[in-house]
């Protein structure tokens, strides 16, 4: 499997800068996921790795090896894509077999039938394979997908939003499975999404883009932990965080606008500027009678698993997650704390004060 | 604002249904989800309701007026489509006075009411743009203003989330569902997500394969599934299920490990199996908690994956069962693939299904 | 290990959505009233054709009888008289010819209509030009249109849009305007009255078309396919066979039957540009006169055999025509 280097990748597509002086590694064996809403900048950086487009700034190393000037087939990756991958003409056995009957391969029938049988019992596709792929379910069609970038055994695996058009539950199933074959195989895989669930639960570190450029690197307990922007903290996390102007007094954080005041330790304060953005996750919200915080409920999700209780305190409303159901009333009044010791601080700009 | 009756509605095509009969009372100001799979018959459901689609048996009554052949313009109610329908070619302002100019209001009034509903969803400042130039959050909120600004008696909306990004989902499904308190409005929603349905939803009727499954508020949906369908489909992930043997009072899964069910389920289970028999086990991921000594009542696994979720971690274990069993445990938690575990439940949150008719047990079956 | 959980089976739902309004009585009559209206309409439409039908096969004295005459004794005359060259005979040979043991079928049907028979007419080696002048230039059309349209649609050709909207004003131009400039350069040439002159004529007019027409339908075809292709190891000529070309081949028939039917009608450049040799038959149709007057069912005959090869084509691809028409009439 090999590792992925990106040294100063910029791309342009006329006005446009949709690559911005992109440098990211991806270790061999190493699950990353690439994050960031619609026009980010994510596709084009897998195109850009896969050859489909060139570059205009920076090299592109595969195992230390610069890749920039070979075509996509002698990069030896496999794509999967979001939508349109599976050649509608041909039965699901061709599909899995048309890879390795490219010319550059030159495998003998039997050697391919052998391969395609293996990786279709791996992706419990087996029954499917003599079926026409225009009728096949959305599941079905992406483990096809999947299927047709395994059987090359290639390099690295270029996912691009694999399971964006499928059924919420669809998802969450074709996830795990997933998560699991790329650990078995231990294939270098780049995956790309706008769904933070699945790159929090999927990848071993994450590469948050925005506008073409790389915001923050990590692991998902980094990204979740120490977001180094706004954007970032409130890419992750569902429900998302809550994200205030507030103001220092002192030793107490004021929330502006409400009527939300958190008396701080000393000394732990004193090097944040008069105003910057508080960043607070509604897990750190604590709904308890005992509380010192007021406010009062103008909105309740229950999830099953737990509830989003929407407080409103002044003119600023707060998340807060509750375990399992909950029994506050809508304009019910509440009391609540606030975790101190896992406040998130922000300046102006959205970058992270540490 | 209205009680809407669906009396054995149903839709064939030639000899398929698409929706079984089916009885359903929408009560005024009720949020109602229409929860199901691609091709569970929610929105055929949703567009009888609308006069989109026609209706092969039954009868629709929007309070009280049998309105089964009406047209849809005249049923008072008001649509919003999953990818938006706006007119590409007119201004939001026009968009948003469509209805009403369609309906001869005149101009002052039309003008007062765009005004607003704009202030209401806060797209003042989009009022002379075109919708191609808006974001898709920002789209869906004027395709929700020309739904508003018809006071109609009933909403129906056609996923609405469907096409927006992940984060702006959150967002808006908060939004709606305050327009719609505000607002008092009876409405009906479908979604295939039953993260959203449960968020939204006052009542929820999950259909699959053209029929109802189950109606109920989230709770009851939640923590009494009717069936099997319903237990895997809500909540993320759904229900564990393990197919085992029950005999005296103990659960055997299949590797072997013995679980002694909760002492308020033995008669309700002697009674249902008979004394014995084959039952299916059910649990939410967040009822199973991960043990490090080992205790009575644990069962033996081994970790399949695990990962991280930000607040919390999700483990999926082989019980040697054929599908995974997810556990909701602490984020520090920290297996590898192959460990060995125990893990014990919690005995309030224990359900059991008939296998074959895939029914659920009622505890108080006597 | 199953996690899953989905309905098998395709992804798309059968949708034959009925509004409730179309449902009532009231609507259906509508319906149906308004389909009888159509036909109504197309039948008389079509009356010139059955007029020609009729025409093809009336003997010759009865043409232009008034009342017209709808009801009478067909006969072959028009179409042999269509297929020879013939003189009208005076009483006494007639009467002479008619005994003559000898006769071919051909022969006494011409003799009923009072004329010999005296060779060939060139209508049949017209027709035949037509037929091979119309294909080349379609096949030619639609492969260098295929090949035009690929390049457009996939690669980035810099002033695409200036080109595409340069290769469509061809089609702007009346053909008229051009005759005499292209007549004077082809007999320079040496290229009038060839079947190579009037090939590559038709190529170029149809080729416009064939792009624009062609690009819409390979513009549908999402590119990840051949992306796919190209990332398995394959060259872009070999996804273009294996992967486009299966994809287009709607698109393909439906622009085929469009140039087709373009050059097989074209008439101005046929009679401009040839005489003897390459003539086409819609130029060589209305200059059949007969030598004793006009012979309506000759001429009749002529344009119904010019007529059916197009109709069986048409018909044989209608879906696709269907397509074609109102293709590219939703952009996304």
């Amino acid at each position: 499997m090999a590792e992925i280097v990106l040294q100063n990748i910029t791309k342009k597509f006329s006005h446009v800068v949709a690559l911005n002086d992109v440098s990211l590694c991806v270790r061999s064996g190493e699950f990353m996921v690439l994050l960031g809403p619609t026009g980010a900048g994510k596709t084009t950086t897998l195109r850009v790795i896969a050859g489909l487009e060139k570059q205009d700034e920076g090299q592109i190393l595969f195992d230390g090896n610069d890749v920039s000037t070979h075509t996509p087939a002698d990069r030896d990756v496999a794509f999967v894509f979001q939508q349109y991958s599976l050649y509608p003409t041909m039965s699901v056995y061709d599909n899995l077999a048309f890879p390795l009957r490219s010319p550059l391969r030159k495998m003998a029938e039997a050697d391919i039938k052998a391969r395609v049988q293996q990786v279709a019992e791996l992706l419990r596709i087996t029954h499917l394979l003599e079926r026409k792929t225009a009728r096949l379910s959305g599941g079905e069609m992406q483990r096809v997908s999947i299927g047709r970038a395994i059987v090359r055994r290639p390099r690295a695996f270029l996912m691009d939003e694999p399971l964006s058009n499928l059924d919420a539950k669809l998802r969450e199933a074709l996830r795990i499975e997933l998560k699991h074959i790329q650990k078995t195989q231990s294939s270098t895989t780049l995956f790309v999404t706008h769904d933070q669930i699945e790159a929090l639960t999927m990848a071993d570190r994450i590469g948050v883009l925005f506008e073409g450029k790389l915001i923050q690197v990590g692991t998902p307990t980094d990204i979740y932990d120490r977001p180094t922007t706004t954007f970032v903290a409130q890419l992750v996390g569902t429900p998302r965080i809550n994200l205030h102007k507030a103001s220092r007094d002192n030793g107490t954080l004021h929330i502006m606008n409400s009527e939300v005041s958190l008396p701080m330790p000393p000394d732990t304060t004193a090097h944040l500027p008069p105003t910057f953005t508080l960043g607070i996750r509604p897990e750190d919200v604590k709904i308890t009678p005992t509380g010192a915080l007021a406010g009062q409920v103008v909105l309740i999700e229950p999830l099953g698993v737990e509830t989003v209780v929407h407080i409103r305190a002044g003119h600023q409303t707060l998340l807060s997650v509750v375990p399992g159901m909950t029994t506050l009333k809508l304009h019910e009044e509440v009391r609540f704390d606030v975790e101190r010791e896992r406040l998130h601080f922000f300046n102006s700009d959205g970058a992270r004060i540490l | 604002m209205a009680t809407i009756e669906l009396i054995q509605v149903e839709k064939k095509f030639g000899a398929n249904y698409a929706v079984k009969p089916m009885d359903l009372t929408i009560r005024d100001g009720e949020f109602l989800v229409l929860l199901g799979p691609s091709g569970c018959g929610k929105t055929t459901t949703l567009r009888m309701i609308s006069g989109l689609e026609s209706v092969t048996a039954g009868c629709i009554k929007l309070n009280g007026r049998d309105v089964t052949w009406i047209h849809p313009s005249q049923r008072d109610i008001a649509f919003v489509f999953q990818f938006f329908a706006l007119y590409p070619h007119m201004t939001v302002r026009d968009n948003i006075a469509f209805p009403l100019q369609a309906q001869q209001v005149p101009r002052a009034e039309v003008n007062r009411r765009v005004d607003e509903v704009v202030k209401l969803l806060q797209i003042e400042h989009l009022l002379n743009s075109r919708p191609g130039a808006l974001s898709s959050g920002d789209q869906q909120r004027v395709s929700l203003a020309r739904a508003l600004v018809r006071r109609p008696a009933a909403f129906l909306m056609d996923e609405p989330l469907g096409a927006l990004d992940a984060d702006y989902r959150e967002t808006m499904r908060a939004e709606i569902k305050r327009l719609h308190i505000d607002q008092h409005a009876t409405s009906v929603y479908v979604t295939h997500d039953q993260i959203e349905a449960m968020a939204m939803g006052d009542r929820i009727v999950v259909m699959s394969a053209a029929m109802v499954q189950q109606v109920g508020t989230p709770a009851e949906v939640y923590y009494d599934p009717a069936n099997l369908f319903v237990a895997r489909f809500i909540g993320s992930p759904g229900m564990n299920l393990i197919r085992g043997q029950y005999e005296q009072g103990q659960f055997i899964f299949p590797r072997g490990d013995r679980y002694t069910v909760p002492a308020n389920w033995r008669p309700a289970l002697d009674k249902a199996l008979n004394g014995a028999g084959e039952v299916i086990l059910g649990f939410r991921p967040e009822s199973g908690k991960v043990e490090v000594q080992q205790t009575d009542n644990l069962i033996k696994a081994e970790v399949y994956a695990s990962d991280m979720h930000g607040g919390f971690s999700m483990l999926h274990l082989d019980v040697g069962a054929p599908n995974v069993v997810h556990i909701r445990a602490n984020r520090d938690t920290d297996f590898l693939m192959g460990e060995r575990v125990h893990f014990g439940l919690d005995p309030a949150m224990v359900r059991f299904f008939h296998p074959q008719s895939e029914l659920a047990i009622r505890r108080e079956e006597n | 290990m199953t996690t899953t959980f989905e309905q098998t089976g395709p992804r798309t739902p059968v949708v034959e959505s009925i509004r409730v309004d179309k449902l009532s009585p009231r609507s259906r009559l509508a319906g149906r009233a308004r389909a009888i209206i159509a036909t109504v309409l197309a039948l008389i439409s079509l009356i010139p054709v059955f007029w020609i039908i009729r025409t093809a096969f009336i003997p010759l004295n009865e043409v232009t009888a008034i009342p017209p005459k709808i009801i009478f004794t067909p006969s072959l005359e028009g179409l042999v008289g269509l297929l020879t060259d013939d003189r009208i005979l005076s009483e006494s040979a007639l009467a002479a010819k008619r005994n003559d043991p000898n006769l071919s079928f051909v022969d006494r049907v011409m003799l009923n209509a009072g004329r010999e028979v005296v060779g060939s007419s060139p209508y049949a080696s017209q027709l035949v030009n037509s037929v091979v002048i119309a294909g080349a230039s379609t096949i030619l059309s639609v492969f260098f249109g295929l090949l035009s349209a690929y390049a457009f649609s996939r690669f980035n050709i810099p002033g695409a849009g200036d080109l595409l909207f340069f290769i469509l004003s061809t089609r702007m131009l009346p053909p008229v305007v051009v005759t005499i400039p292209i007549f004077l350069m082809y007999r320079s040439l040496g290229l009038h009255d060839t079947h190579i002159g009037l090939i590559l004529l038709y190529t170029v007019f149809n080729l416009s078309f064939s792009v624009w027409l062609l690009k819409g339908f390979i513009d549908e075809i999402p590119r990840e396919y051949e992306e796919a292709a190209l990332v398995d190891g394959y060259t872009r000529l070999q996804a273009f066979r294996k992967i486009v070309l299966p994809q287009a081949l709607t698109g393909i028939a439906a622009t085929t039957v469009f140039c087709l039917i373009f050059a097989w009608n074209e008439y101005a450049f046929a009679l401009m540009l040839t005489s003897q040799n390459a003539r086409t038959a819609p130029p060589a149709i209305p200059s059949i006169l007969g030598s004793g007057g006009i012979e309506w069912n000759t001429i009749a005959s002529g344009v119904l055999i010019f007529l059916i090869p197009v109709v069986i084509v048409t018909f044989a691809l209608r879906k696709y025509l269907l397509r074609g028409v109102t293709f590219g009439a939703i952009r996304k």
